[in-house]
């Protein structure tokens, strides 16, 4: 008797969820931990989103976006997971905007998501791994790969006539893992990677570092990290006479780079995310209007999967984890109408009439293989002291 | 020519690196060899003082620049280095007053007066911190070089290149002149020669009427003076970070230790011992070898013996193979 009572209780709840006005979203991002100074924003940016449908009359004729947010933490695999089992079990969230950090992203989607069938646009995780698993089409990203950066900065290599180059990574998982790219990606175009050594942050003397990458030598260096410990290589390098140009990836890049290397810059090459054009515009009018800082890390990808989980739910139909995961790459790529930042509400139309759409968002939203950003990279080089764009991939 | 290239090759990327980086430990070991021999302690707060005592002349130095002055093609820090090590002597001293002197009266044992000098490098820690905060900053300025690589290939014509920074001579010729008065004032004057006789028989000492206390003040005045100089030409030819500064004390150690404790030669030859091992020994040597071998004998690899993450791992075998083998060190020192 009690079971059936039970029974009847969840069947209950569960066709009261159906038929609500109101759907969830659960944005799952690590508000405490070594994230916690630019996920506020992040989620600011989701929510946005959010708002902009609500604002115009919602999804599905009428229904409202609700945000559920959880902590993601970033490093806890367990606390992120018992948040995004909570978001799903007692939220009855459709959809889980997140996670931020790839660790915790990929703990959620194959212990929590995948076991629920929720799927997931994560704006943040970058990491190669995720190209490779298979998550039976509930994850996607909105962020690019790692693995993609290396190929560009490959191809940069290439068209720039080089054929040797010596890679130097800072030593952690995304110095190794992009620096694992990169090598493949130019030994599959026919170049030679003469040597790759790692190097630690902030300290006294890389002149060791440098006379090891020179003894191997190449035509170019290839540092793959951040500012500080790329930089010191790059002046290192310079002044003892062992490379003449360098390539540099988005770590590397940024406003105390160049103070840092000197004369260095004048052979130095580099990619970094960029996003260009109408959709960057159109962005900085709706989070200035919005009073979001937008320009914040990741707020604009945030903005995007948020957007593309709403899109999706009105492209299927309805409201279902299923639908969404359906329909995610349908919204996100060609043919249909392209659609900025603020055209949400005219998106949801477009849908509602059977039309169809092609979200190019804040970040010029380009879905490829199972579903992560193909992503835009400018290329930049330094005249007169300071970085100038090449070119835009 | 072959040979010229190749030896060219290493100067630039072995030998001067590792002559420069030799005296600045040969600087730092001095200073503990000096405080082991006369104070009886290891004095673990050296890396935390030199931080401290270059915090002081990197400030002066801003001041100075701010003023307007400069010293040609010298770093304005050289200007500054006096206010520097008058301002790390009086720190050594107060430390001296408020800390050891206490254990010094009581006879403590060498271990308890480690246990102060750890004390003593947490506190300095903290307030290199308050001072000049955690981050790396950068002091240099004049001509940064006296040879540059590229001008060194255009005048030779060789395929190699050799730079020499003006910070590199600048250390090598300011450890050397250090070092000279150092033995001057130990071997021929009438302090110095108190001083070794305090190293060598604390009691016969006192029983021929040293004072004990002008001994140890004399004593962190040289060691105050010499761990200045150490961090601020370390801070000029590399960086200033008070972090790597505490990590200097592995290798200042191991030259002391190595060169024998106590024994001012042996702190010099153990820095630069450690310092060519250091790098001699994560050194690729590929293209060294390309230059004396036939083409075909081009070896894959990269002839190295260790990657260079494993520098310090260096400084550890040397410094526990001589504690195994020889523990006097190389001019039999004192055995910890």
């Amino acid at each position: 008797m009690k079971k059936l009572v039970l029974a009847s209780a969840i069947s209950a709840l569960a066709a009261g969820g159906a038929f609500a006005e109101d759907i969830n979203i659960g944005v799952i991002l690590g508000f405490t931990g070594p994230l916690e100074s630019i996920t506020p924003g992040m989620a600011a940016g989701a929510e946005m989103a959010m708002s902009e449908v609500n604002a115009g009359g919602g999804i599905l004729s009428g229904s409202m976006i609700n945000s559920v947010r959880a902590d993601s933490t970033c490093i806890d695999s367990a606390a992120a997971q018992a948040g995004a089992e909570r978001l799903i079990t007692s939220d009855n969230v459709v959809a889980i905007m997140g996670a931020d950090c790839s660790g915790v992203t990929r703990a959620i989607l194959e212990n929590v998501a995948m076991a629920n069938g929720i799927p997931m646009i994560s704006p943040s995780a970058t990491s190669p791994g995720f190209t490779e698993f298979d998550s039976g089409g509930l994850f996607f990203r909105t962020s690019p790969s790692d693995a993609r950066q290396g190929q560009v900065l490959a191809d940069i290599l290439v068209r720039r006539g080089i054929t040797s180059v010596a890679t130097t990574h800072t030593n952690n998982d995304y110095g190794l893992g992009l620096a694992t790219a990169f090598n493949e990606a130019f030994e599959a175009a026919g170049g030679t990677v003469t040597a790759t050594v790692p190097h630690e942050e902030a300290k006294g003397d890389y002149s060791a570092e440098v006379g090891a990458l020179a003894s191997a030598g190449g035509e170019a260096l290839m540092v793959l990290g951040y500012v500080d410990g790329g930089g010191s290589m790059i002046s290192t390098a310079w002044d003892l006479g062992a490379f003449d140009h360098f390539f540099v990836g988005d770590g590397v890049y940024g406003d105390d780079l160049l103070p840092r290397i000197g004369e260095a810059a004048s052979g130095l090459v580099g990619t970094v995310p960029w996003a260009v054009g109408a959709a960057a515009d159109r962005f900085v009018e709706v989070y200035t209007e919005a009073g979001v800082d937008g320009a914040s890390s990741y707020v604009a990808e945030s903005y995007d999967a948020a957007a593309l989980l709403m899109l999706a739910a009105q492209a299927a139909g309805e409201a279902t984890p299923a639908g969404i995961a359906a329909n995610v790459l349908n919204v996100a790529n060609a043919p249909g109408e392209e659609i900025f930042a603020g055209d949400l509400a005219r998106a949801v139309q477009i849908l509602a009439e059977g039309g169809e759409v092609n979200y190019q968002g804040a970040t010029n939203v380009e879905l490829i293989g199972f579903g992560e950003a193909s992503g835009s990279y400018r290329e930049f080089n330094v005249v007169d002291g300071d970085f100038a764009t090449v070119q835009y991939h | 020519m072959d040979a010229l290239n190749a030896l060219i090759m290493l100067a630039n990327f072995v030998l001067i690196p590792a002559t420069a980086y030799g005296s600045q430990l040969a600087l730092g070991a001095l200073g503990i060899t000096l405080i082991y021999g006369i104070l009886r302690f290891s004095h673990f707060a050296h890396g935390d003082v030199m931080a401290i005592g270059t915090a002081v002349v990197i400030l002066t130095t801003w001041g100075l620049q701010g003023a307007g002055v400069s010293f040609g093609v010298l770093p304005t820090a050289l200007l500054a280095l006096p206010v520097g090590i008058a301002f790390t002597i009086l720190y050594l001293l107060a430390m001296d007053r408020v800390v050891y002197r206490f254990y010094r009266r009581v006879r403590a044992k060498p271990m308890v007066f480690v246990m102060a000098s750890l004390g003593v490098m947490f506190v300095t820690n903290g307030l290199t911190r308050l001072l000049i905060g955690p981050g790396e900053q950068r002091f240099a300025d004049g001509a940064r070089f006296v040879i540059s690589a590229r001008d060194f290939r255009t005048w030779t014509g060789l395929s190699e290149g050799l730079a020499l920074r003006s910070t590199q001579l600048l250390t090598v010729v300011v450890a050397l002149i250090a070092m000279g008065i150092l033995f001057y004032f130990l071997n021929r004057t009438r302090s110095g020669k108190s001083m070794r006789a305090y190293s060598d028989n604390e009691d016969l000492a006192l029983l021929s009427g040293i004072n004990p206390e002008r001994v140890v003040m004399i004593t962190w005045v040289i060691a105050g003076t010499l761990m200045c100089l150490a961090g601020t030409l370390y801070g000029l030819d590399k960086i200033f970070r008070p972090f790597t500064f505490f990590q200097l004390l592995l290798p200042m150690f191991a030259a002391a230790i190595v060169g024998g404790l106590g024994n001012p030669l042996g702190a010099i030859v153990g820095g630069y011992v450690i310092a060519f091992s250091e790098l001699g020994v994560t050194y690729a040597w590929r293209r060294f070898a390309g230059y004396f071998l036939p083409p075909d004998w081009m070896p894959e690899g990269l002839m190295q013996i260790l990657p260079v993450d494993y520098k310090f791992a260096v400084t550890f075998a040397i410094l526990v193979l001589v504690l195994i083998f020889r523990p006097t060190g190389i001019f039999r020192g004192k055995v910890i």
